[in-house]
């Protein structure tokens, strides 16, 4: 990735405004999933870019900074959370990657449904955020 | 598993043992341990006799994989016997006489008698075996065993070549034999020999009998260099004496033998049977015996003789099988019994030849026999040796060869009687061509015996001082060549021990129950044509002899060129060339060249099967109605399509394809389906920045921008592959017959996985494992461009240093 001027000010604060908002956009995509258009992938996709901005506008060594870890563990952690959560159906004598579902009463957000399909999905939007900034950091490093 | 079994099994068990002793105990020849087993083996086969001599057989059975009919076993009757006495009691004096020949400091003793032990119980298997898949088994294992010993001396060229050829030859031939083993198999759904002799009625109705009689005959022929298979055999003898005689002459030569005879009993009422054998025997006997008188080399000349002589054996084994079709059975079985009694006396007489050659060779330095002479006063034991073995080759009194050329005179004389095949009309040639044979045999003979020890003695010209042999080395052939002589003098002894159960198991349609074949071996029998015969080969025989050097360089019309084994040469080199060729012409290492190859092999496979099938459909009643947007759509995804195609710089092309990915989200957009339509959009744009990506960063040598050259190849496939996809896509959609089951998807979604998004629902939930190993995919793939970049950036590194 090229060395972008970092006193391109104008481009700088957008960004911190426009990343929030693409974040929050991509967790509703994700939450929303379940029942409306959206899911991990997408997610996990829009979330990546949000990062992708906060790359464009400032350099590989800030990004590193507000972000301090390795996204090739991300992608590891998504793995192993999809894998557990195919594995905790065991724990009820179910087949590999059963799901449940059922609703709670929660505190502040009142009756909700919960369903261990999140978890799951949990995973994919890791995987796919970890993938996405393994291979843009890599790349962009490679220079 | 009984006594039997492990009789046979013995020779292998002990090889395991063999390299140790040969390492441990170096004061000691390592034969002499070896030298036990063959003895206990011929004692009791010998024991055996009493069993079989009185018309009675034995049967012994090992289960080995009995859920496929495959059993170890064991079938010990006449045939049978009388070959493993052969094997066992030859195998005696072989290892007796390797003993003396091979050094015990020089040579690698233990694999030369684990690879003799190997052999043994390979052959021992092959003649007792009932189920053809371990005589199968155990004939390969002949192969291999022969191939490791003729390449014992594995540094010289000459071994390697001739191993090569005997083993390319003999295994073509075992895997033949198996085709027709497993033909067998299928006409009687068994494995089992006797089962099959049972059965003749079923296989003689069979389409399978003549291709497996094809077949197996192979087997037999390329087994016992039968022609034009005998080309191996001159060149297996660069192996070490020891085995020359006793695999080249005496056993292993006679496992093909051993084939024709074993199923004569069901393939014998064959008139094909009858011709290909007599006709392929009498040419190898005319052939060999021709050829022999063209070898200078000892061992050249006898491996000659050899195939002449197993010619001849065919040969009178294939005028037995008329036996079965004729009313007087004995008067044909006759020819049945000079094969039998010819292979004991082959084997002794060539044996000890063998043995002498190698003498000779280990005692002066050369085989050649233009350097060799004046030896009969240096070594008389060894010439007494030779001159008795080669005039019982010749066919001459008072020796065992006589008895035999006798009898095989009186089987080529008699089959012009022979009434189930129009033999008659060519019944002339059978006799005539024989006994041109035996003239051409008899000369051989003469020179083997005359060239080496007569004449000249030439001193300087041989390697070592000639001298007599040790005493241990002269024993195995002196007990051949004293078998010689005592078969003349007493051939009856063997009559009814040996040879009547053997003739009983070849034919035994031709003898009724009960009675058995009278065999009465006569050396005079009056003034029979047979006598003449044999006095004229004897005349003819004498004046070729000594006219020799007046009309031996016509041999030299018999170019080597066109020889057999050039041929066979040829044949190798050629295979190994045109198939390099043919490799190079079409593994060109471009992947454009590959990819013509695996599309139009697409379309070839998918159009012909859709033509054959009359599979072309175009039922639109199916179909929706085209709207606005879809139409205007598809016109800018074409127009994109073929700007990417024709595009004239790369940047054009890649933002095309840009275009037609967004495109094709519009198209997810206007046939409902948002989550398709929101990840399109996405990895579109990744994708179109990582096209950039690499665009920026092409080399600039070749920056020269160059529209796509034309192609005609490429317009034929991407044409053929597009109309192929689209009519197999046509076909499959008006032609839906069954139900979908998303249905099934659409009305439980919420009732049991608690989502509304059915899209989402079975991505995660109904078919979450697929989502599973996709997201692993991901990951594997983030991992491989993790470990390029980082292994290229290594390498960058490395070379800076």
């Amino acid at each position: 990735m090229r060395k972008i001027d970092t006193n391109d000010m104008l481009l700088q604060v957008t960004t911190k405004i426009t990343a929030f908002i693409i974040l929050l956009f991509s967790f509703h995509l994700f939450l929303a999933g379940h029942n409306n258009p959206g899911g991990g992938f997408i997610g996990g996709l829009m979330s990546a870019s949000a990062v992708v901005l906060l790359l464009l506008a400032y350099d590989l060594k800030t990004v590193r900074h507000i972000l301090p870890f390795d996204f090739i563990y991300v992608t590891g952690a998504g793995l192993l959370v999809a894998i557990l959560t195919g594995m905790g159906s065991f724990l009820f004598g179910a087949p590999f990657l059963s799901h449940a579902f059922g609703y709670f009463q929660l505190p502040f957000l009142g009756k909700t449904e919960l369903a261990t399909a999140v978890l799951f999905d949990i995973g994919v939007y890791l995987v796919v955020v970890g993938v996405t900034m393994t291979i843009i950091q890599m790349i962009g490093e490679k220079e | 598993m009984q006594l039997i079994h492990f009789a046979i099994l013995s020779p292998f068990l002990l090889a395991f043992v063999v390299p140790f002793l040969f390492k441990y105990v170096r004061r000691i020849h390592t034969g002499w341990f070896v030298l036990i087993l063959p003895i206990l083996l011929f004692t009791y086969f010998i024991q055996m006799l009493h069993i079989t001599s009185n018309g009675r057989t034995l049967f012994s059975q090992a289960e080995w994989i009995p859920s496929l009919g495959m059993n170890f076993t064991v079938y010990v009757d006449g045939l049978s016997l009388l070959f493993a006495l052969l094997i066992t009691g030859i195998g005696v004096l072989v290892v007796l006489y390797s003993i003396f020949y091979l050094s015990k400091e020089k040579e690698q003793l233990g694999s030369f008698y684990t690879y003799l032990l190997m052999f043994m119980t390979a052959m021992l298997g092959v003649v007792l075996s009932d189920n053809m898949v371990v005589l199968y088994l155990f004939w390969e294992l002949t192969s291999i065993s022969s191939f490791l010993l003729i390449g014992y001396w594995y540094k010289r060229e000459r071994s390697r070549y001739g191993a090569t050829k005997s083993l390319l030859i003999t295994v073509f031939g075992g895997l033949a034999m198996l085709g027709g083993f497993i033909l067998i198999y299928l006409i009687t759904d068994s494995f089992s020999i006797r089962e099959a002799v049972n059965q003749l009625q079923l296989i003689m109705a069979s389409p399978y009998f003549i291709p497996a009689m094809i077949l197996i005959l192979l087997g037999a022929f390329t087994k016992s260099a039968q022609f034009p298979f005998y080309i191996w055999l001159p060149d297996a003898m660069e192996a070490p004496t020891p085995v020359s005689s006793y695999l080249h002459s005496a056993t292993m030569v006679k496992a093909g033998i051993y084939l024709v005879a074993r199923f004569s009993p069901i393939f014998a009422i064959s008139e094909v049977w009858f011709w290909t054998i007599s006709i392929v025997g009498l040419i190898t006997l005319f052939w060999g015996s021709f050829h022999a008188v063209r070898q200078n080399d000892l061992k050249a000349i006898l491996a000659y003789s050899t195939v002449s002589q197993l010619g001849m054996i065919m040969l009178m084994l294939g005028v037995g099988a008329a036996a079965i079709h004729e009313n007087n059975p004995a008067f044909f079985g006759a020819a049945v019994l000079a094969a039998i009694f010819h292979l004991i006396n082959h084997a002794t007489f060539k044996g000890s030849l063998f043995m002498a050659a190698g003498i000779i060779d280990h005692e002066t330095g050369t085989r050649d026999i233009r350097k060799l002479g004046g030896l009969m006063t240096i070594m008389p034991i060894t010439f007494t040796i030779t001159l008795i073995g080669t005039f019982s080759m010749a066919g001459l009194p008072p020796f065992n060869g006589f008895l035999t050329k006798e009898l095989f005179f009186t089987s080529m004389i008699r089959i012009s009687d022979i009434s189930f095949t129009d033999v008659s009309t060519w019944g002339a040639i059978f006799p005539a061509v024989a006994w041109l044979a035996s003239v051409f045999t008899f000369i051989y003979s003469m020179m083997l015996v005359f060239k080496t020890f007569r004449g000249r003695l030439n001193v300087d010209q041989l390697e070592k001082k000639p001298h007599e042999a040790p005493i241990g080395m002269l024993i195995p052939p002196i007990i051949l060549a004293a078998l010689v002589v005592t078969f003349f003098f007493f051939p009856n002894i063997l009559a009814y021990s040996v040879i009547e159960p053997a003739i009983a198991a070849i034919i035994p349609e031709a003898i009724e129950t009960g009675s058995r074949f009278a065999v009465k071996i006569e050396a005079w029998h009056g003034f029979q044509p047979e006598l003449y015969m044999t006095i004229g080969v004897v005349a003819l025989g004498t004046i070729g002899y000594l006219t020799l050097s007046k009309w031996r360089p016509m041999y030299n019309i018999f170019k080597e060129k066109w020889s057999f084994n050039a041929l066979y040469d040829r044949s190798l080199t050629g295979l190994e060339k045109g198939s390099y060729r043919l490799t190079n012409s079409y593994m060109t290492g471009f992947l454009r060249d590959y990819l013509v190859y695996v599309f139009g092999f697409m379309i070839i496979v998918i159009g012909g099967l859709m033509f054959y099938q009359q599979a072309f459909s175009f039922k639109t009643e199916q179909a929706a109605p085209i709207g606005t947007y879809e139409a205007i759509l598809s016109l800018v995804m074409v127009a994109a399509t073929v700007t990417t195609v024709f595009a004239r710089s790369r940047l054009t092309a890649i933002i095309a394809l840009g275009v037609m990915g967004y495109t094709l989200s519009l198209f997810f957009v206007i046939f409902r389906a948002p989550d398709l339509a929101l990840t399109q959009l996405i990895i579109e744009t990744i994708s179109v920045a990582l096209f950039l990506l690499c665009f920026y960063h092409l080399p600039k040598l070749s920056l020269k921008q160059k529209t796509r050259r034309f192609k005609l190849t490429n317009l034929i496939i991407s044409i053929g592959v597009g109309v192929v996809v689209t009519c197999l896509a046509f076909a499959s959609t008006s032609q839906q017959s069954l139900d979908t089951i998303s249905t099934y998807f659409i009305e439980n979604s919420y009732k049991l996985a608690g989502g509304d998004n059915i899209v989402n629902v079975i991505l995660v939930d109904f078919r979450g494992f697929d989502t599973l190993f996709e997201i692993t995919v991901l990951a594997i793939a983030a991992l491989g461009i993790y470990g390029l970049l980082k292994a290229q950036g290594k390498r960058k590194r490395g070379v800076r240093r």
